[in-house]
């Protein structure tokens, strides 16, 4: 046992958890902690705003599958990280964020930067923790990291007051934990499972509803497996686009209110839906109704997702990939896939001399053939992207699907870029979206951070000025982002490359020159505020 | 209908916030909620009154367990359990009426606890019928103030909840 400060043992777990680089930005409460991580070798990335120190930790943790770390100071440090925290908790994304607090003594006496970070982020935390006492904050860290990291993932905050910071302890690290309350369930039931087994083999119409949960798991090729002995389609989740290659013969798409016809058609079709990692929400049902001659099987690791949005005929608590191989060491061969008819309905494209997103998607896929990262934002860029963009393996297609948050995009590419620096990373945006955390640009400046941004303006808050022509008989209003800069000097004065695309006949060119340029690279995609999101 | 959730948790601060939190957040009705510290002390117990359906009550427990610091929960059948909840009544009392609310308390084996020139207070423990019917009664004398405590369960028998956290609450 060594004696050290709070602030050096809050390093050594971190150091002992494998975190090799922490986002934030420091505060007179947090400022212990930020010199203590001075002597050791974490890479620290100073943001321009502490939502972006969450989105790119949360960009992180999506591609290299351990827990981002974000730090912010206590008050207005700590509620500037609320969104990004909501954002990773909709989406089940493994997040510590550390935060400041103020002296434990004046607690509740609203001095300066006093802010109840804790009661405010209860309800999108897994779990959160105000450390008062100094002796248990190894434990404390150690559990923030295994609640973060296991089960149904998510973001767990830590509130360290300063003169907790200071204090000394002698360092230890418990061997062990056990959390009384906390008891992840991975193993299927097999019981269920049989019957599940029996389910699939005894439908005529199956479909699969694959989640952000099959992903999170590691259960793509156990998913394909499946999919390929039985015949069955399979449709995706915004979040699970990606569990399977969007160009397998039997993906259909994404489903929902902004989904594919194809993957809505199933859906209706089906006999039987397997629901892999999905909660089946308002958005991904869309219009569709589940009717009672629809049997449903529920895989999740939440049981409380099961049952919640749709009630289940074969429900099934445990980790994808350990359901799914069980499954498959069942299951049978099935001869035919029923949904050759729905599958040759494959929508054909406007091909005018128009320069449409979707060409710009298409031609961004083909140049790379899947090999990238992309991350998206909010709006009909996003519903571009998930409808366009060849998505060839798990987790390189990042998008804020829960709670989507204009802003996400471009620092969840920082983050993967930095889990990922073997990958091209490139940030679908909209101009709305990039406004939202565009300062971000000083980070990818400052650390070099090659990523590629493509940026659509069409001078509008564009999902929502189409839902204004649509609900609203074209009574716009807000929605018109006159008062948009300059993009290309803005560009420049951050120091970084761009280009501006205007017409179709130079969309290879461009794509060629944003893919050959090594460092960060920002296209702005000029695009006709009436393209429909789906056209 | 009504439902007597047996619920473990974690002696911290906070704890019953973010319970309390979870149902107004998830549009659960509380009836009522009794916490206190357990045979454990670093265990309490609370003891939830859920009005609902089926589905909500199913709801109710996953979302419970899904915090950390919630250990066991436990769904009682009013058959196999004792439940209390104790109340104190401060009634209107003059000369007059003061012997009848005495024999009122007397046949509900409740307790006069304290007397002033113009009231009595009464303390009285058993099922929500028990307090209500009694309630019910001195409403005729005029009652001042009534402190309950809402309701606090058992199991009958030799069976306990205890700290392991068991799969059947899925
Ligand atoms: C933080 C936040 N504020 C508001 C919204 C509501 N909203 C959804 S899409 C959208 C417009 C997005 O505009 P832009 O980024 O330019 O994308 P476009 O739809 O034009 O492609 C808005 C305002 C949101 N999702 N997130």
């Amino acid at each position: 046992m060594a004696k050290m400060t709070v602030a050096r043992a809050m390093v050594e777990v971190l150091k002992s958890e494998g975190v090799e680089i922490i986002f934030g930005i420091p505060g007179a409460a947090i400022y212990p902690f930020y010199d203590a991580l001075y002597s050791s070798d974490i890479k620290h990335v100073l943001v321009r705003t502490e939502q972006a120190a969450v989105h790119e930790a949360s960009g992180y943790a999506r591609t290299t599958g351990k827990v981002g770390v974000c730090v912010a100071t206590s008050g207005p440090g700590a509620t500037n990280l609320i969104t990004g925290i909501a954002t990773a908790y909709m989406d089940s994304v493994p997040i510590v964020a550390i935060t400041g607090q103020v002296n434990s003594s004046l607690i509740g006496k609203d001095v300066f930067q006093e802010v109840d970070i804790t009661g405010a982020t209860a309800p999108f935390t897994k779990h959160n923790y105000l450390v008062k006492d100094p002796k248990k904050i190894v434990r404390i860290l150690k559990e923030a990291f295994y609640i973060a990291s296991t089960g149904r993932r998510g973001p767990v905050l830590i509130d360290v007051p300063i003169d907790v910071q200071m204090q000394e302890i002698e360092f230890e690290i418990p061997k062990e934990i056990d959390i009384p309350g906390y008891k992840p369930k991975e193993k299927g039931h097999p019981l269920q499972i049989k019957r599940a087994v029996e389910a699939i083999e005894s439908s005529k119409r199956p479909v699969v509803c694959s989640g952000g949960g099959v992903i999170a798991s590691g259960a793509s090729q156990e998913l394909q497996i499946l999919i390929e002995k039985q015949k069955i389609p399979v449709i995706s989740t915004l979040m699970g686009i990606g569990s399977i290659p969007t160009d397998h013969p039997y993906y259909l798409g994404m489903i929902g209110s902004h989904g594919q016809k194809e993957a809505n058609l199933a859906l209706r079709q089906a006999d039987l839906l397997i629901v892999i990692g999905a909660r089946l929400a308002d958005r991904a049902l869309g219009d569709t109704k589940i009717t009672d001659n629809m049997k449903i099987i529920h895989i999740d690791i939440d049981p409380a997702e099961i049952g919640k949005n749709v009630d289940t005929n074969v429900p099934i608590v445990g980790d994808a990939k350990q359901v799914l191989s069980e499954i498959n060491k069942r299951i049978s061969e099935r001869k035919d896939f029923w949904a050759h008819e729905i599958k040759a309905q494959k929508k054909v494209l406007p091909d005018d001399d128009k320069l449409h997103p979707y060409d710009v998607l298409r031609e961004i896929s083909r140049a790379y053939n899947g090999d990238y990262i992309i991350t998206t934002d909010v709006g009909q860029h996003q519903i571009w992207a998930a409808h366009n963009l060849y998505i060839k393996e798990p987790g390189t297609f990042i998008t804020s699907g829960g709670l989507g948050t204009m802003g996400y995009g471009v620092p969840a590419a920082i983050g993967a870029k930095f889990g990922r620096p073997d990958k091209e990373v490139i940030a679908i945006t909209g101009d709305g979206s990039f406004q939202m955390l565009l300062q971000e640009l000083a980070t990818i400046k400052r650390e070099q951070v090659p990523i590629k941004v493509v940026l659509f303006n069409n001078t509008r808050l564009g999902m929502v000025y189409e839902l204004q022509k649509k609900r609203c008989t074209g009574r716009f209003i807000a929605t018109c982002l006159d008062g948009n800069p300059d993009f290309m000097i803005l560009a420049k004065a951050y120091g970084i490359e761009s280009m501006r695309l205007e017409s179709k006949e130079k969309l290879k060119e461009a794509i060629e020159i944003m893919k050959s340029h090594k460092g960060p690279f920002l296209l702005e995609v000029v695009t006709s505020p009436d393209e429909p999101t789906i056209p | 209908m009504k439902y007597t959730l047996s619920v473990l948790v974690e002696n911290h601060p906070g704890v019953l916030s973010r319970v309390a939190g979870l149902f107004s957040r998830r549009g659960f009705n509380i009836d009522s909620l009794a916490v206190g510290v357990t045979e454990d002390p670093t265990i309490s117990r609370m003891t939830i009154v859920v009005n609902g359906d089926d589905y909500i009550v199913e709801q109710v427990t996953k979302q419970l367990n899904k915090l950390i610091d919630v250990i066991k929960i436990k769904k009682l059948n009013p058959k196999e359990a004792v439940e209390r909840e104790l109340a104190l009544i401060k009634v209107n009392a003059n000369s007059q009426t003061r012997s009848d609310i005495i024999q009122i308390t007397e046949i509900f084996r409740a307790n006069i606890v304290d007397v002033s020139k113009e009231t009595l207070t009464i303390e009285i423990s058993g099922d929500e019928d028990k307090i209500e019917a009694l309630i019910e009664l001195l409403k005729q004398y005029g009652i001042r103030e009534v402190v309950r405590t809402g309701l606090i369960a058992i199991e009958r028998g030799n069976k306990v909840i205890s700290k392991s956290k068991s799969e059947e609450d899925e």
